[in-house]
């Protein structure tokens, strides 16, 4: 199966929650150095709730359809529940299993979740 | 060039008919002579070299030896006491800036360039970081060649080291080399020269003594030889003056506890240890089958194709697609590097790789270069023997795919 199902393609031409939060609690950046993907993420954290999550990067389809698909699912989690977000639960998202080479693509975005929610602005 | 032909000699290519390798500046496959030279060494006399006086021992050490002879001769060295067996290249290079590391002091100057592979910049970057000496890069023009006006500004009586690659495995400029030996010589007669032709290998004719570098760097693995072998060039007035920097067996003539140790001639005295036997002498069979194809006949195959890809890409995608690199086929090697429009390079090399069409993606462990390029990473196609046309045309075909697929809204 190929890699690039149209979820993937479809989330990477229209990206969800795409841009930067003038009003962030909370902001991040990671790149990949293997192939140069850039992610920063945005949050909005009141009272413990995600309020509003952006994205904005340059990078493969992978690394940028799963910033899409995961800030899709933040929006009033608690930052506990967000915190707890496992790479399989990344996957399940994509729905297309990961060659250890395209893993960091991936789980980039998750990464770059867990490091905004630890760097209050 | 009847590349036919030339497929039925490398194995992989039964193993996986559909494959179109086009990846040979990253490693190239391996004809079955190579093969079979490492194999007969393995299982017919895989004894020690320089030590052993039985015949099977006299014979691993003759063969490995004559693969020295062949080395020298087949890149024009004055002999084989300037061939020394290595790692890979980036083992010929760091040992190359360990045995130079005593000629530095601070104040001194290096020179590299903008389109160095990071062996050949991270070496002399941790070499001036410790001599608190200064790390100079001469800048690339527009077209992705080097500017010999700047980089001639740059050399002064301070210039101890000038390294610079034959040939880029990103823009694939073919540069000057002779003509940039003699720049710095004329400026500074003093400062040495390290050639990096891990690209120019197998794909360029070399000729190390018109080219009047001190030092010339490659591996066989990108000349159609095993991984895990290297050669270090260095003019043997140079070799002569050095003192070995790894220590070990094989290179002593005479060990003294209170006394004088003393080392073998070069280039001996600069391969402590056991070497990789099996892989020089399959680098041996390496150079035969380089030979037997004839160097100027390679480079003319690999010219034609790389200026018809040229050609091909462009007229395909024209607006979409940015070549890296100068498009002049005479200063062009066999690699060419693009940006398509929207596409990252890694899901070209993707999905490429999903209909078993073998290319690179990233920044070919050239991260100033693209830096300087104002890219993240790029795609790279490189050819060797066994491409042809085909190879281009398949390739073209899958590309327009991933367009579509990717463009569509
Ligand atoms: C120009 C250049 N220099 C050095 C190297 C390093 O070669 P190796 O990995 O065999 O040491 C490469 C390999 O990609 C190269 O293209």
């Amino acid at each position: 199966m190929s890699l690039y199902q149209d979820c993937i393609l479809d989330h990477y031409r229209n990206p969800r929650n795409h841009g930067t939060l003038l009003r962030a609690t909370h902001r991040a950046s990671t790149n990949n150095p293997v192939c140069g993907d850039k992610l920063q993420m945005d949050l909005i954290v009141k009272n413990d709730i995600i309020e509003d999550a952006r994205f904005s990067g340059a990078g493969c389809a992978i690394s940028q359809a799963s910033a899409s698909l995961l800030t899709e699912t933040l929006k009033k989690k608690t930052s506990a529940d967000a915190r707890a977000i496992k790479p399989a639960d990344i996957l399940k998202l994509l729905g297309v299993p990961l060659s250890p080479n395209r893993l960091k693509c991936g789980l980039l975005s998750l990464e770059t979740l867990k490091k905004a929610l630890n760097n209050k602005m | 060039m009847n590349t036919s032909e030339i497929k039925t000699r490398f194995p992989i290519f039964q193993h996986h008919p559909e494959l179109v390798y086009l990846d040979s500046a990253a490693t190239s496959l391996k004809p079955q002579t190579v093969i079979d030279a490492e194999r007969e060494y393995l299982e017919e006399y895989s004894t020690n070299v320089g030590r052993g006086l039985y015949p099977l021992a006299e014979k691993a050490t003759e063969k490995f030896e004559a693969v020295r002879e062949k080395v020298a001769r087949h890149i024009k060295a004055a002999g084989s006491q300037e061939i020394i067996f290595t790692s890979s290249t980036t083992g010929s290079i760091n040992l190359a800036a360990d045995l130079l590391n005593h000629t530095v002091n601070n104040g001194d100057n290096l020179i590299i360039t903008a389109m160095e592979h990071h062996s050949n910049f991270l070496p002399w970057q941790e070499l001036v970081r410790q001599k608190n000496a200064d790390l100079r890069v001469a800048p690339l023009t527009q077209t992705g060649e080097l500017d010999l006006g700047i980089l001639q500004n740059l050399v002064d009586a301070r210039t101890k080291i000038v390294a610079f690659t034959a040939v880029s495995n990103v823009l694939g400029t073919i540069n000057p080399v002779q003509e940039i030996v003699t720049i710095i010589k004329n400026i500074n007669p003093h400062t040495l020269i390290l050639v990096d032709a891990a690209q120019a290998t197998g794909s360029i004719p070399l000729d190390v003594t018109r080219w009047n570098a001190d030092l010339v760097a490659f591996s066989a693995h990108k000349m159609f030889g095993p991984t895990g072998v290297g050669v270090l060039y260095g003019k043997s007035h140079l070799l002569e003056k050095l003192r070995p920097v790894t220590f070990g067996g094989n290179m002593v003539l005479d060990v003294g506890q209170a006394s004088e140790t003393i080392y073998k001639e070069a280039p001996t005295r600069f391969e402590a240890g056991t070497p990789n036997i099996g892989g020089v002498i399959a680098l041996g069979a390496a150079l035969d089958y380089i030979e037997n194809l004839g160097p100027a006949n390679i480079r003319g195959h690999e010219k034609n194709l790389t200026d018809h890809a040229l050609k091909r890409l462009q007229e395909t995608f024209r607006n979409d697609i940015r070549i890296i690199g100068p498009i002049n086929p005479e200063r062009h090697g066999s690699i060419i590097s693009f940006a398509l429009n929207g596409i990252h390079p890694h899901d070209i090399a993707h999905l490429l790789g999903e209909k078993n069409i073998c290319i690179r993606a990233g920044h070919h462990c050239a991260a100033p270069l693209h830096r300087a390029l104002g890219l993240d990473a790029t795609t790279r196609i490189s050819f060797s023997v066994y491409n042809n046309e085909d190879d281009v045309e398949k390739l073209i075909g899958v590309l327009k795919e991933i367009q579509k697929m990717f463009l569509m809204k």
